[in-house]
């Protein structure tokens, strides 16, 4: 995450210049190295063919297929499906169509369920870290528990939770209605407007522990000898957490949370695993939107715009978040 | 650090509630992995009425799960090996050398991470159809599409986390064994490596993590042969009626060597970490 990285920059463009230069003059200047160093490109070259094939390549024919209509009957033969210019986005964007309307709306609630499970995952993660990083009996018990939801495969997850909230067999109803009394009858919760808060529900319980992790190890690089200095100044245990733990892991939370915001926002598997491949209308994310539309209803170029639209949307909002958050000069490689 | 009478209170209140919180779900599952049918349908029961581990003999029949076993495995280990291999060649150019066009390089890898899966699905599938046309090798349905497709989206956060791992190594221990001789590459294999080993083993852990729980690519790259388990577990539940005993059986033994795997490197992974670049 270097994109202010602007104490080490210019060393390194000093001394790659030269060689280039001297490449094109011919000689005019003193060699700096007998011959040019493949070596770091030979290194990264692996890495940049895959990333090359299966990301980038995939992107801007992604966009091009944004502004065709791709659709099942063209599918076979893609290369020559008809170019339909902006039309998939005139349809796709318009707040006054129904395809629009429906695209802003889970935009917003993706928006809020992003916002609700990222803060919640981080405050528990944070909870959990601080409580953690203090010696007393059964914490390597705990730090072992807390990290298997983040160690259970997502399908099992939303297996379990959709069994736990399956209306007639589930535990949850047993625990709401005969355990605590608190509801007369059991409700549905997979269907219905109930459904949105399962998935917050599940989120967190997926999302939390790597929060936990990553802040208990941005925990353990803070030198002790701080909080005994601030120990013996009188601070509060508050006063230690604001003035010294926030700060000292300012970075990490950067980054933390912009790791967790765009996994959060981009989630597919929890939706799809918990209600298949339509999910109820209280609880319809932007991906499994564009997955329902692309191949569900089979309107490929419709799905492909509407995934440019949101990549634009996570570029201009991590682009003002990292610029916002992560301090000049100050941030890792 | 002292400890105030306060923060004793938050943390018992904290901990309580995150152990109900994770433990829950964790009970339901192995606990109703080994209760009959009839206790699972209706009511739940906290304490079932009989215990069987008939689901857990069961659940091989009624679907081909070891052949999804099997294939998630090869899948899996084969990614998270060639992820590993392409990983640490490329994290130890963007930590330790300098080269033109390094900074492009790694803001591309970052900024991969937050396309979302969906935005490269169908391009994807498209260039495989392609691809068969044109090489005549088997991309989708075969295990080689997956494959690269795994690997790959391991690819960024593994870069990233070694390459902040290996610049907090101290330069000297390379220069000395270059000193003796050894080429940088030979450096790399006999200096880097071994002291590296905690980022590597936590980076390998969270590539095998990816791999093994992804489901979008699996339900359009695979076919019935090659099918994982995280598209194969569907098959438990049929119209009519989910065999949740089975489910769950089969869910809980899949999960088993993944955690116990986890386990085992965790404290490596906090202490990869807190190393890496999450500083």
């Amino acid at each position: 995450m270097s994109t202010t990285d602007d104490t080490e920059e210019p060393r390194p463009r000093a001394e790659e210049e030269a060689p280039a230069a001297e490449s094109h003059g011919g000689g005019t200047r003193k060699r700096r190295r007998r011959r040019p160093d493949f070596l770091p490109y030979g290194m990264v070259l692996p890495a940049a063919a895959m990333e090359l094939l299966i990301h980038i390549i995939p992107m801007i024919l992604g966009i091009y297929i944004a502004f065709t209509s791709l659709t099942q009957l063209t599918i076979r033969n893609w290369t020559s499906a008809p170019f339909v210019g902006l039309e998939n986005f005139v349809r796709g964007l318009d707040p006054s169509g129904a395809l629009g309307s429906e695209l802003f709306q889970s935009l917003f609630r993706t928006i809020v369920y992003t916002a609700l499970v990222v803060g919640i995952s981080w405050a528990l993660g944070m909870a959990a870290a601080v409580a953690l990083n203090t010696r007393f009996r059964g914490r390597g018990a705990l730090r072992t528990l807390f990290l298997v939801p983040y160690a259970l495969p997502v399908y099992v997850a939303a297996i379990v939770w959709a069994f736990m909230f399956n209306q007639r067999d589930g535990m949850i109803n047993r625990l709401l209605v005969e355990d605590l009394g608190l509801l007369d009858q059991g409700p549905f919760w997979l269907i219905g407007d109930n459904a949105f808060w399962v998935l917050v529900i599940v989120s967190i319980w997926r999302l939390w522990p790597f929060a936990f992790l990553m802040l208990l190890a941005a925990l353990q690089s803070i030198p002790g000898e701080l909080y005994e200095a601030a120990a013996i100044d009188g601070a509060s245990t508050w006063k230690r957490f604001t003035g010294i733990t926030m700060p000292m892991v300012r970075s990490s939370n950067a980054v933390v949370l912009l790791v967790m915001g765009l996994w959060t926002f981009n989630e597919f598997n929890v939706p799809f695993l918990l209600f298949g491949d339509v999910s109820p209308d209280s609880a319809r994310l932007i991906s499994p939107l564009i997955y329902e539309h692309s191949f569900v209803n089979w309107n490929f170029g419709l799905g492909a715009a509407m995934s440019v639209l949101l990549l634009a949307a996570l570029v201009i909002a991590s682009a003002v978040y990292v610029r916002m958050v992560l301090p000049k000069g100050n941030s890792n490689d | 650090m002292t400890e105030t009478p306060g923060f004793r209170w938050f943390r018992r209140i904290v901990l309580t509630f995150l152990t109900v919180f994770t433990v829950l779900p964790l009970y339901v599952l192995v606990v109703t992995s080994v209760k009959p049918l009839e206790n699972v349908r209706g009511l739940f029961t906290w304490v079932p009425d009989r215990i069987t581990f008939q689901p857990y003999v069961d659940m091989w029949s009624t679907i081909p799960l070891a052949r999804y076993l099997t294939n998630s495995l090869i899948v899996t280990i084969t990614a998270t090996v060639l992820a590993l291999i392409i990983s640490i060649l490329a994290a130890y150019p963007l930590a330790r050398l300098r080269f033109r066009g390094k900074r492009v390089f790694s803001m591309t890898v970052l900024s991969t991470q937050m396309f979302p899966g969906i935005l490269f699905l169908l391009p994807l599938f498209l260039m495989f159809v392609k691809g068969e046309e044109i090489l005549g090798i088997q991309l989708t349905g075969s295990y080689t599409g997956l494959i690269i497709t795994y690997l790959t989206f391991a690819l960024p956060f593994s870069i990233w986390m070694l390459s902040g791992y290996i610049s907090a190594i101290p330069q000297g221990l390379e220069e000395a064994a270059m000193i003796d001789g050894t080429s940088r590459i030979g450096a790399l294999v006999r200096v880097i490596l071994p002291v590296a080993r905690p980022g590597i083993l936590a980076v390998g852990v969270f590539a095998f993590i990816t791999a093994w729980g992804e489901v979008l690519f699996a339900s359009v790259l695979t076919d019935t042969e090659t099918r994982t388990l995280s598209i194969g577990l569907k098959l438990y539940t049929s119209q009519v009626d989910t065999l949740w005993n089975e489910l769950l059986a089969a869910s809980l033994t899949i999960s088993l060597p993944v955690i116990v795997a986890f386990m085992l490197v965790q404290r490596h992974l906090v202490s990869g970490l807190s190393a890496g670049s999450v500083k």
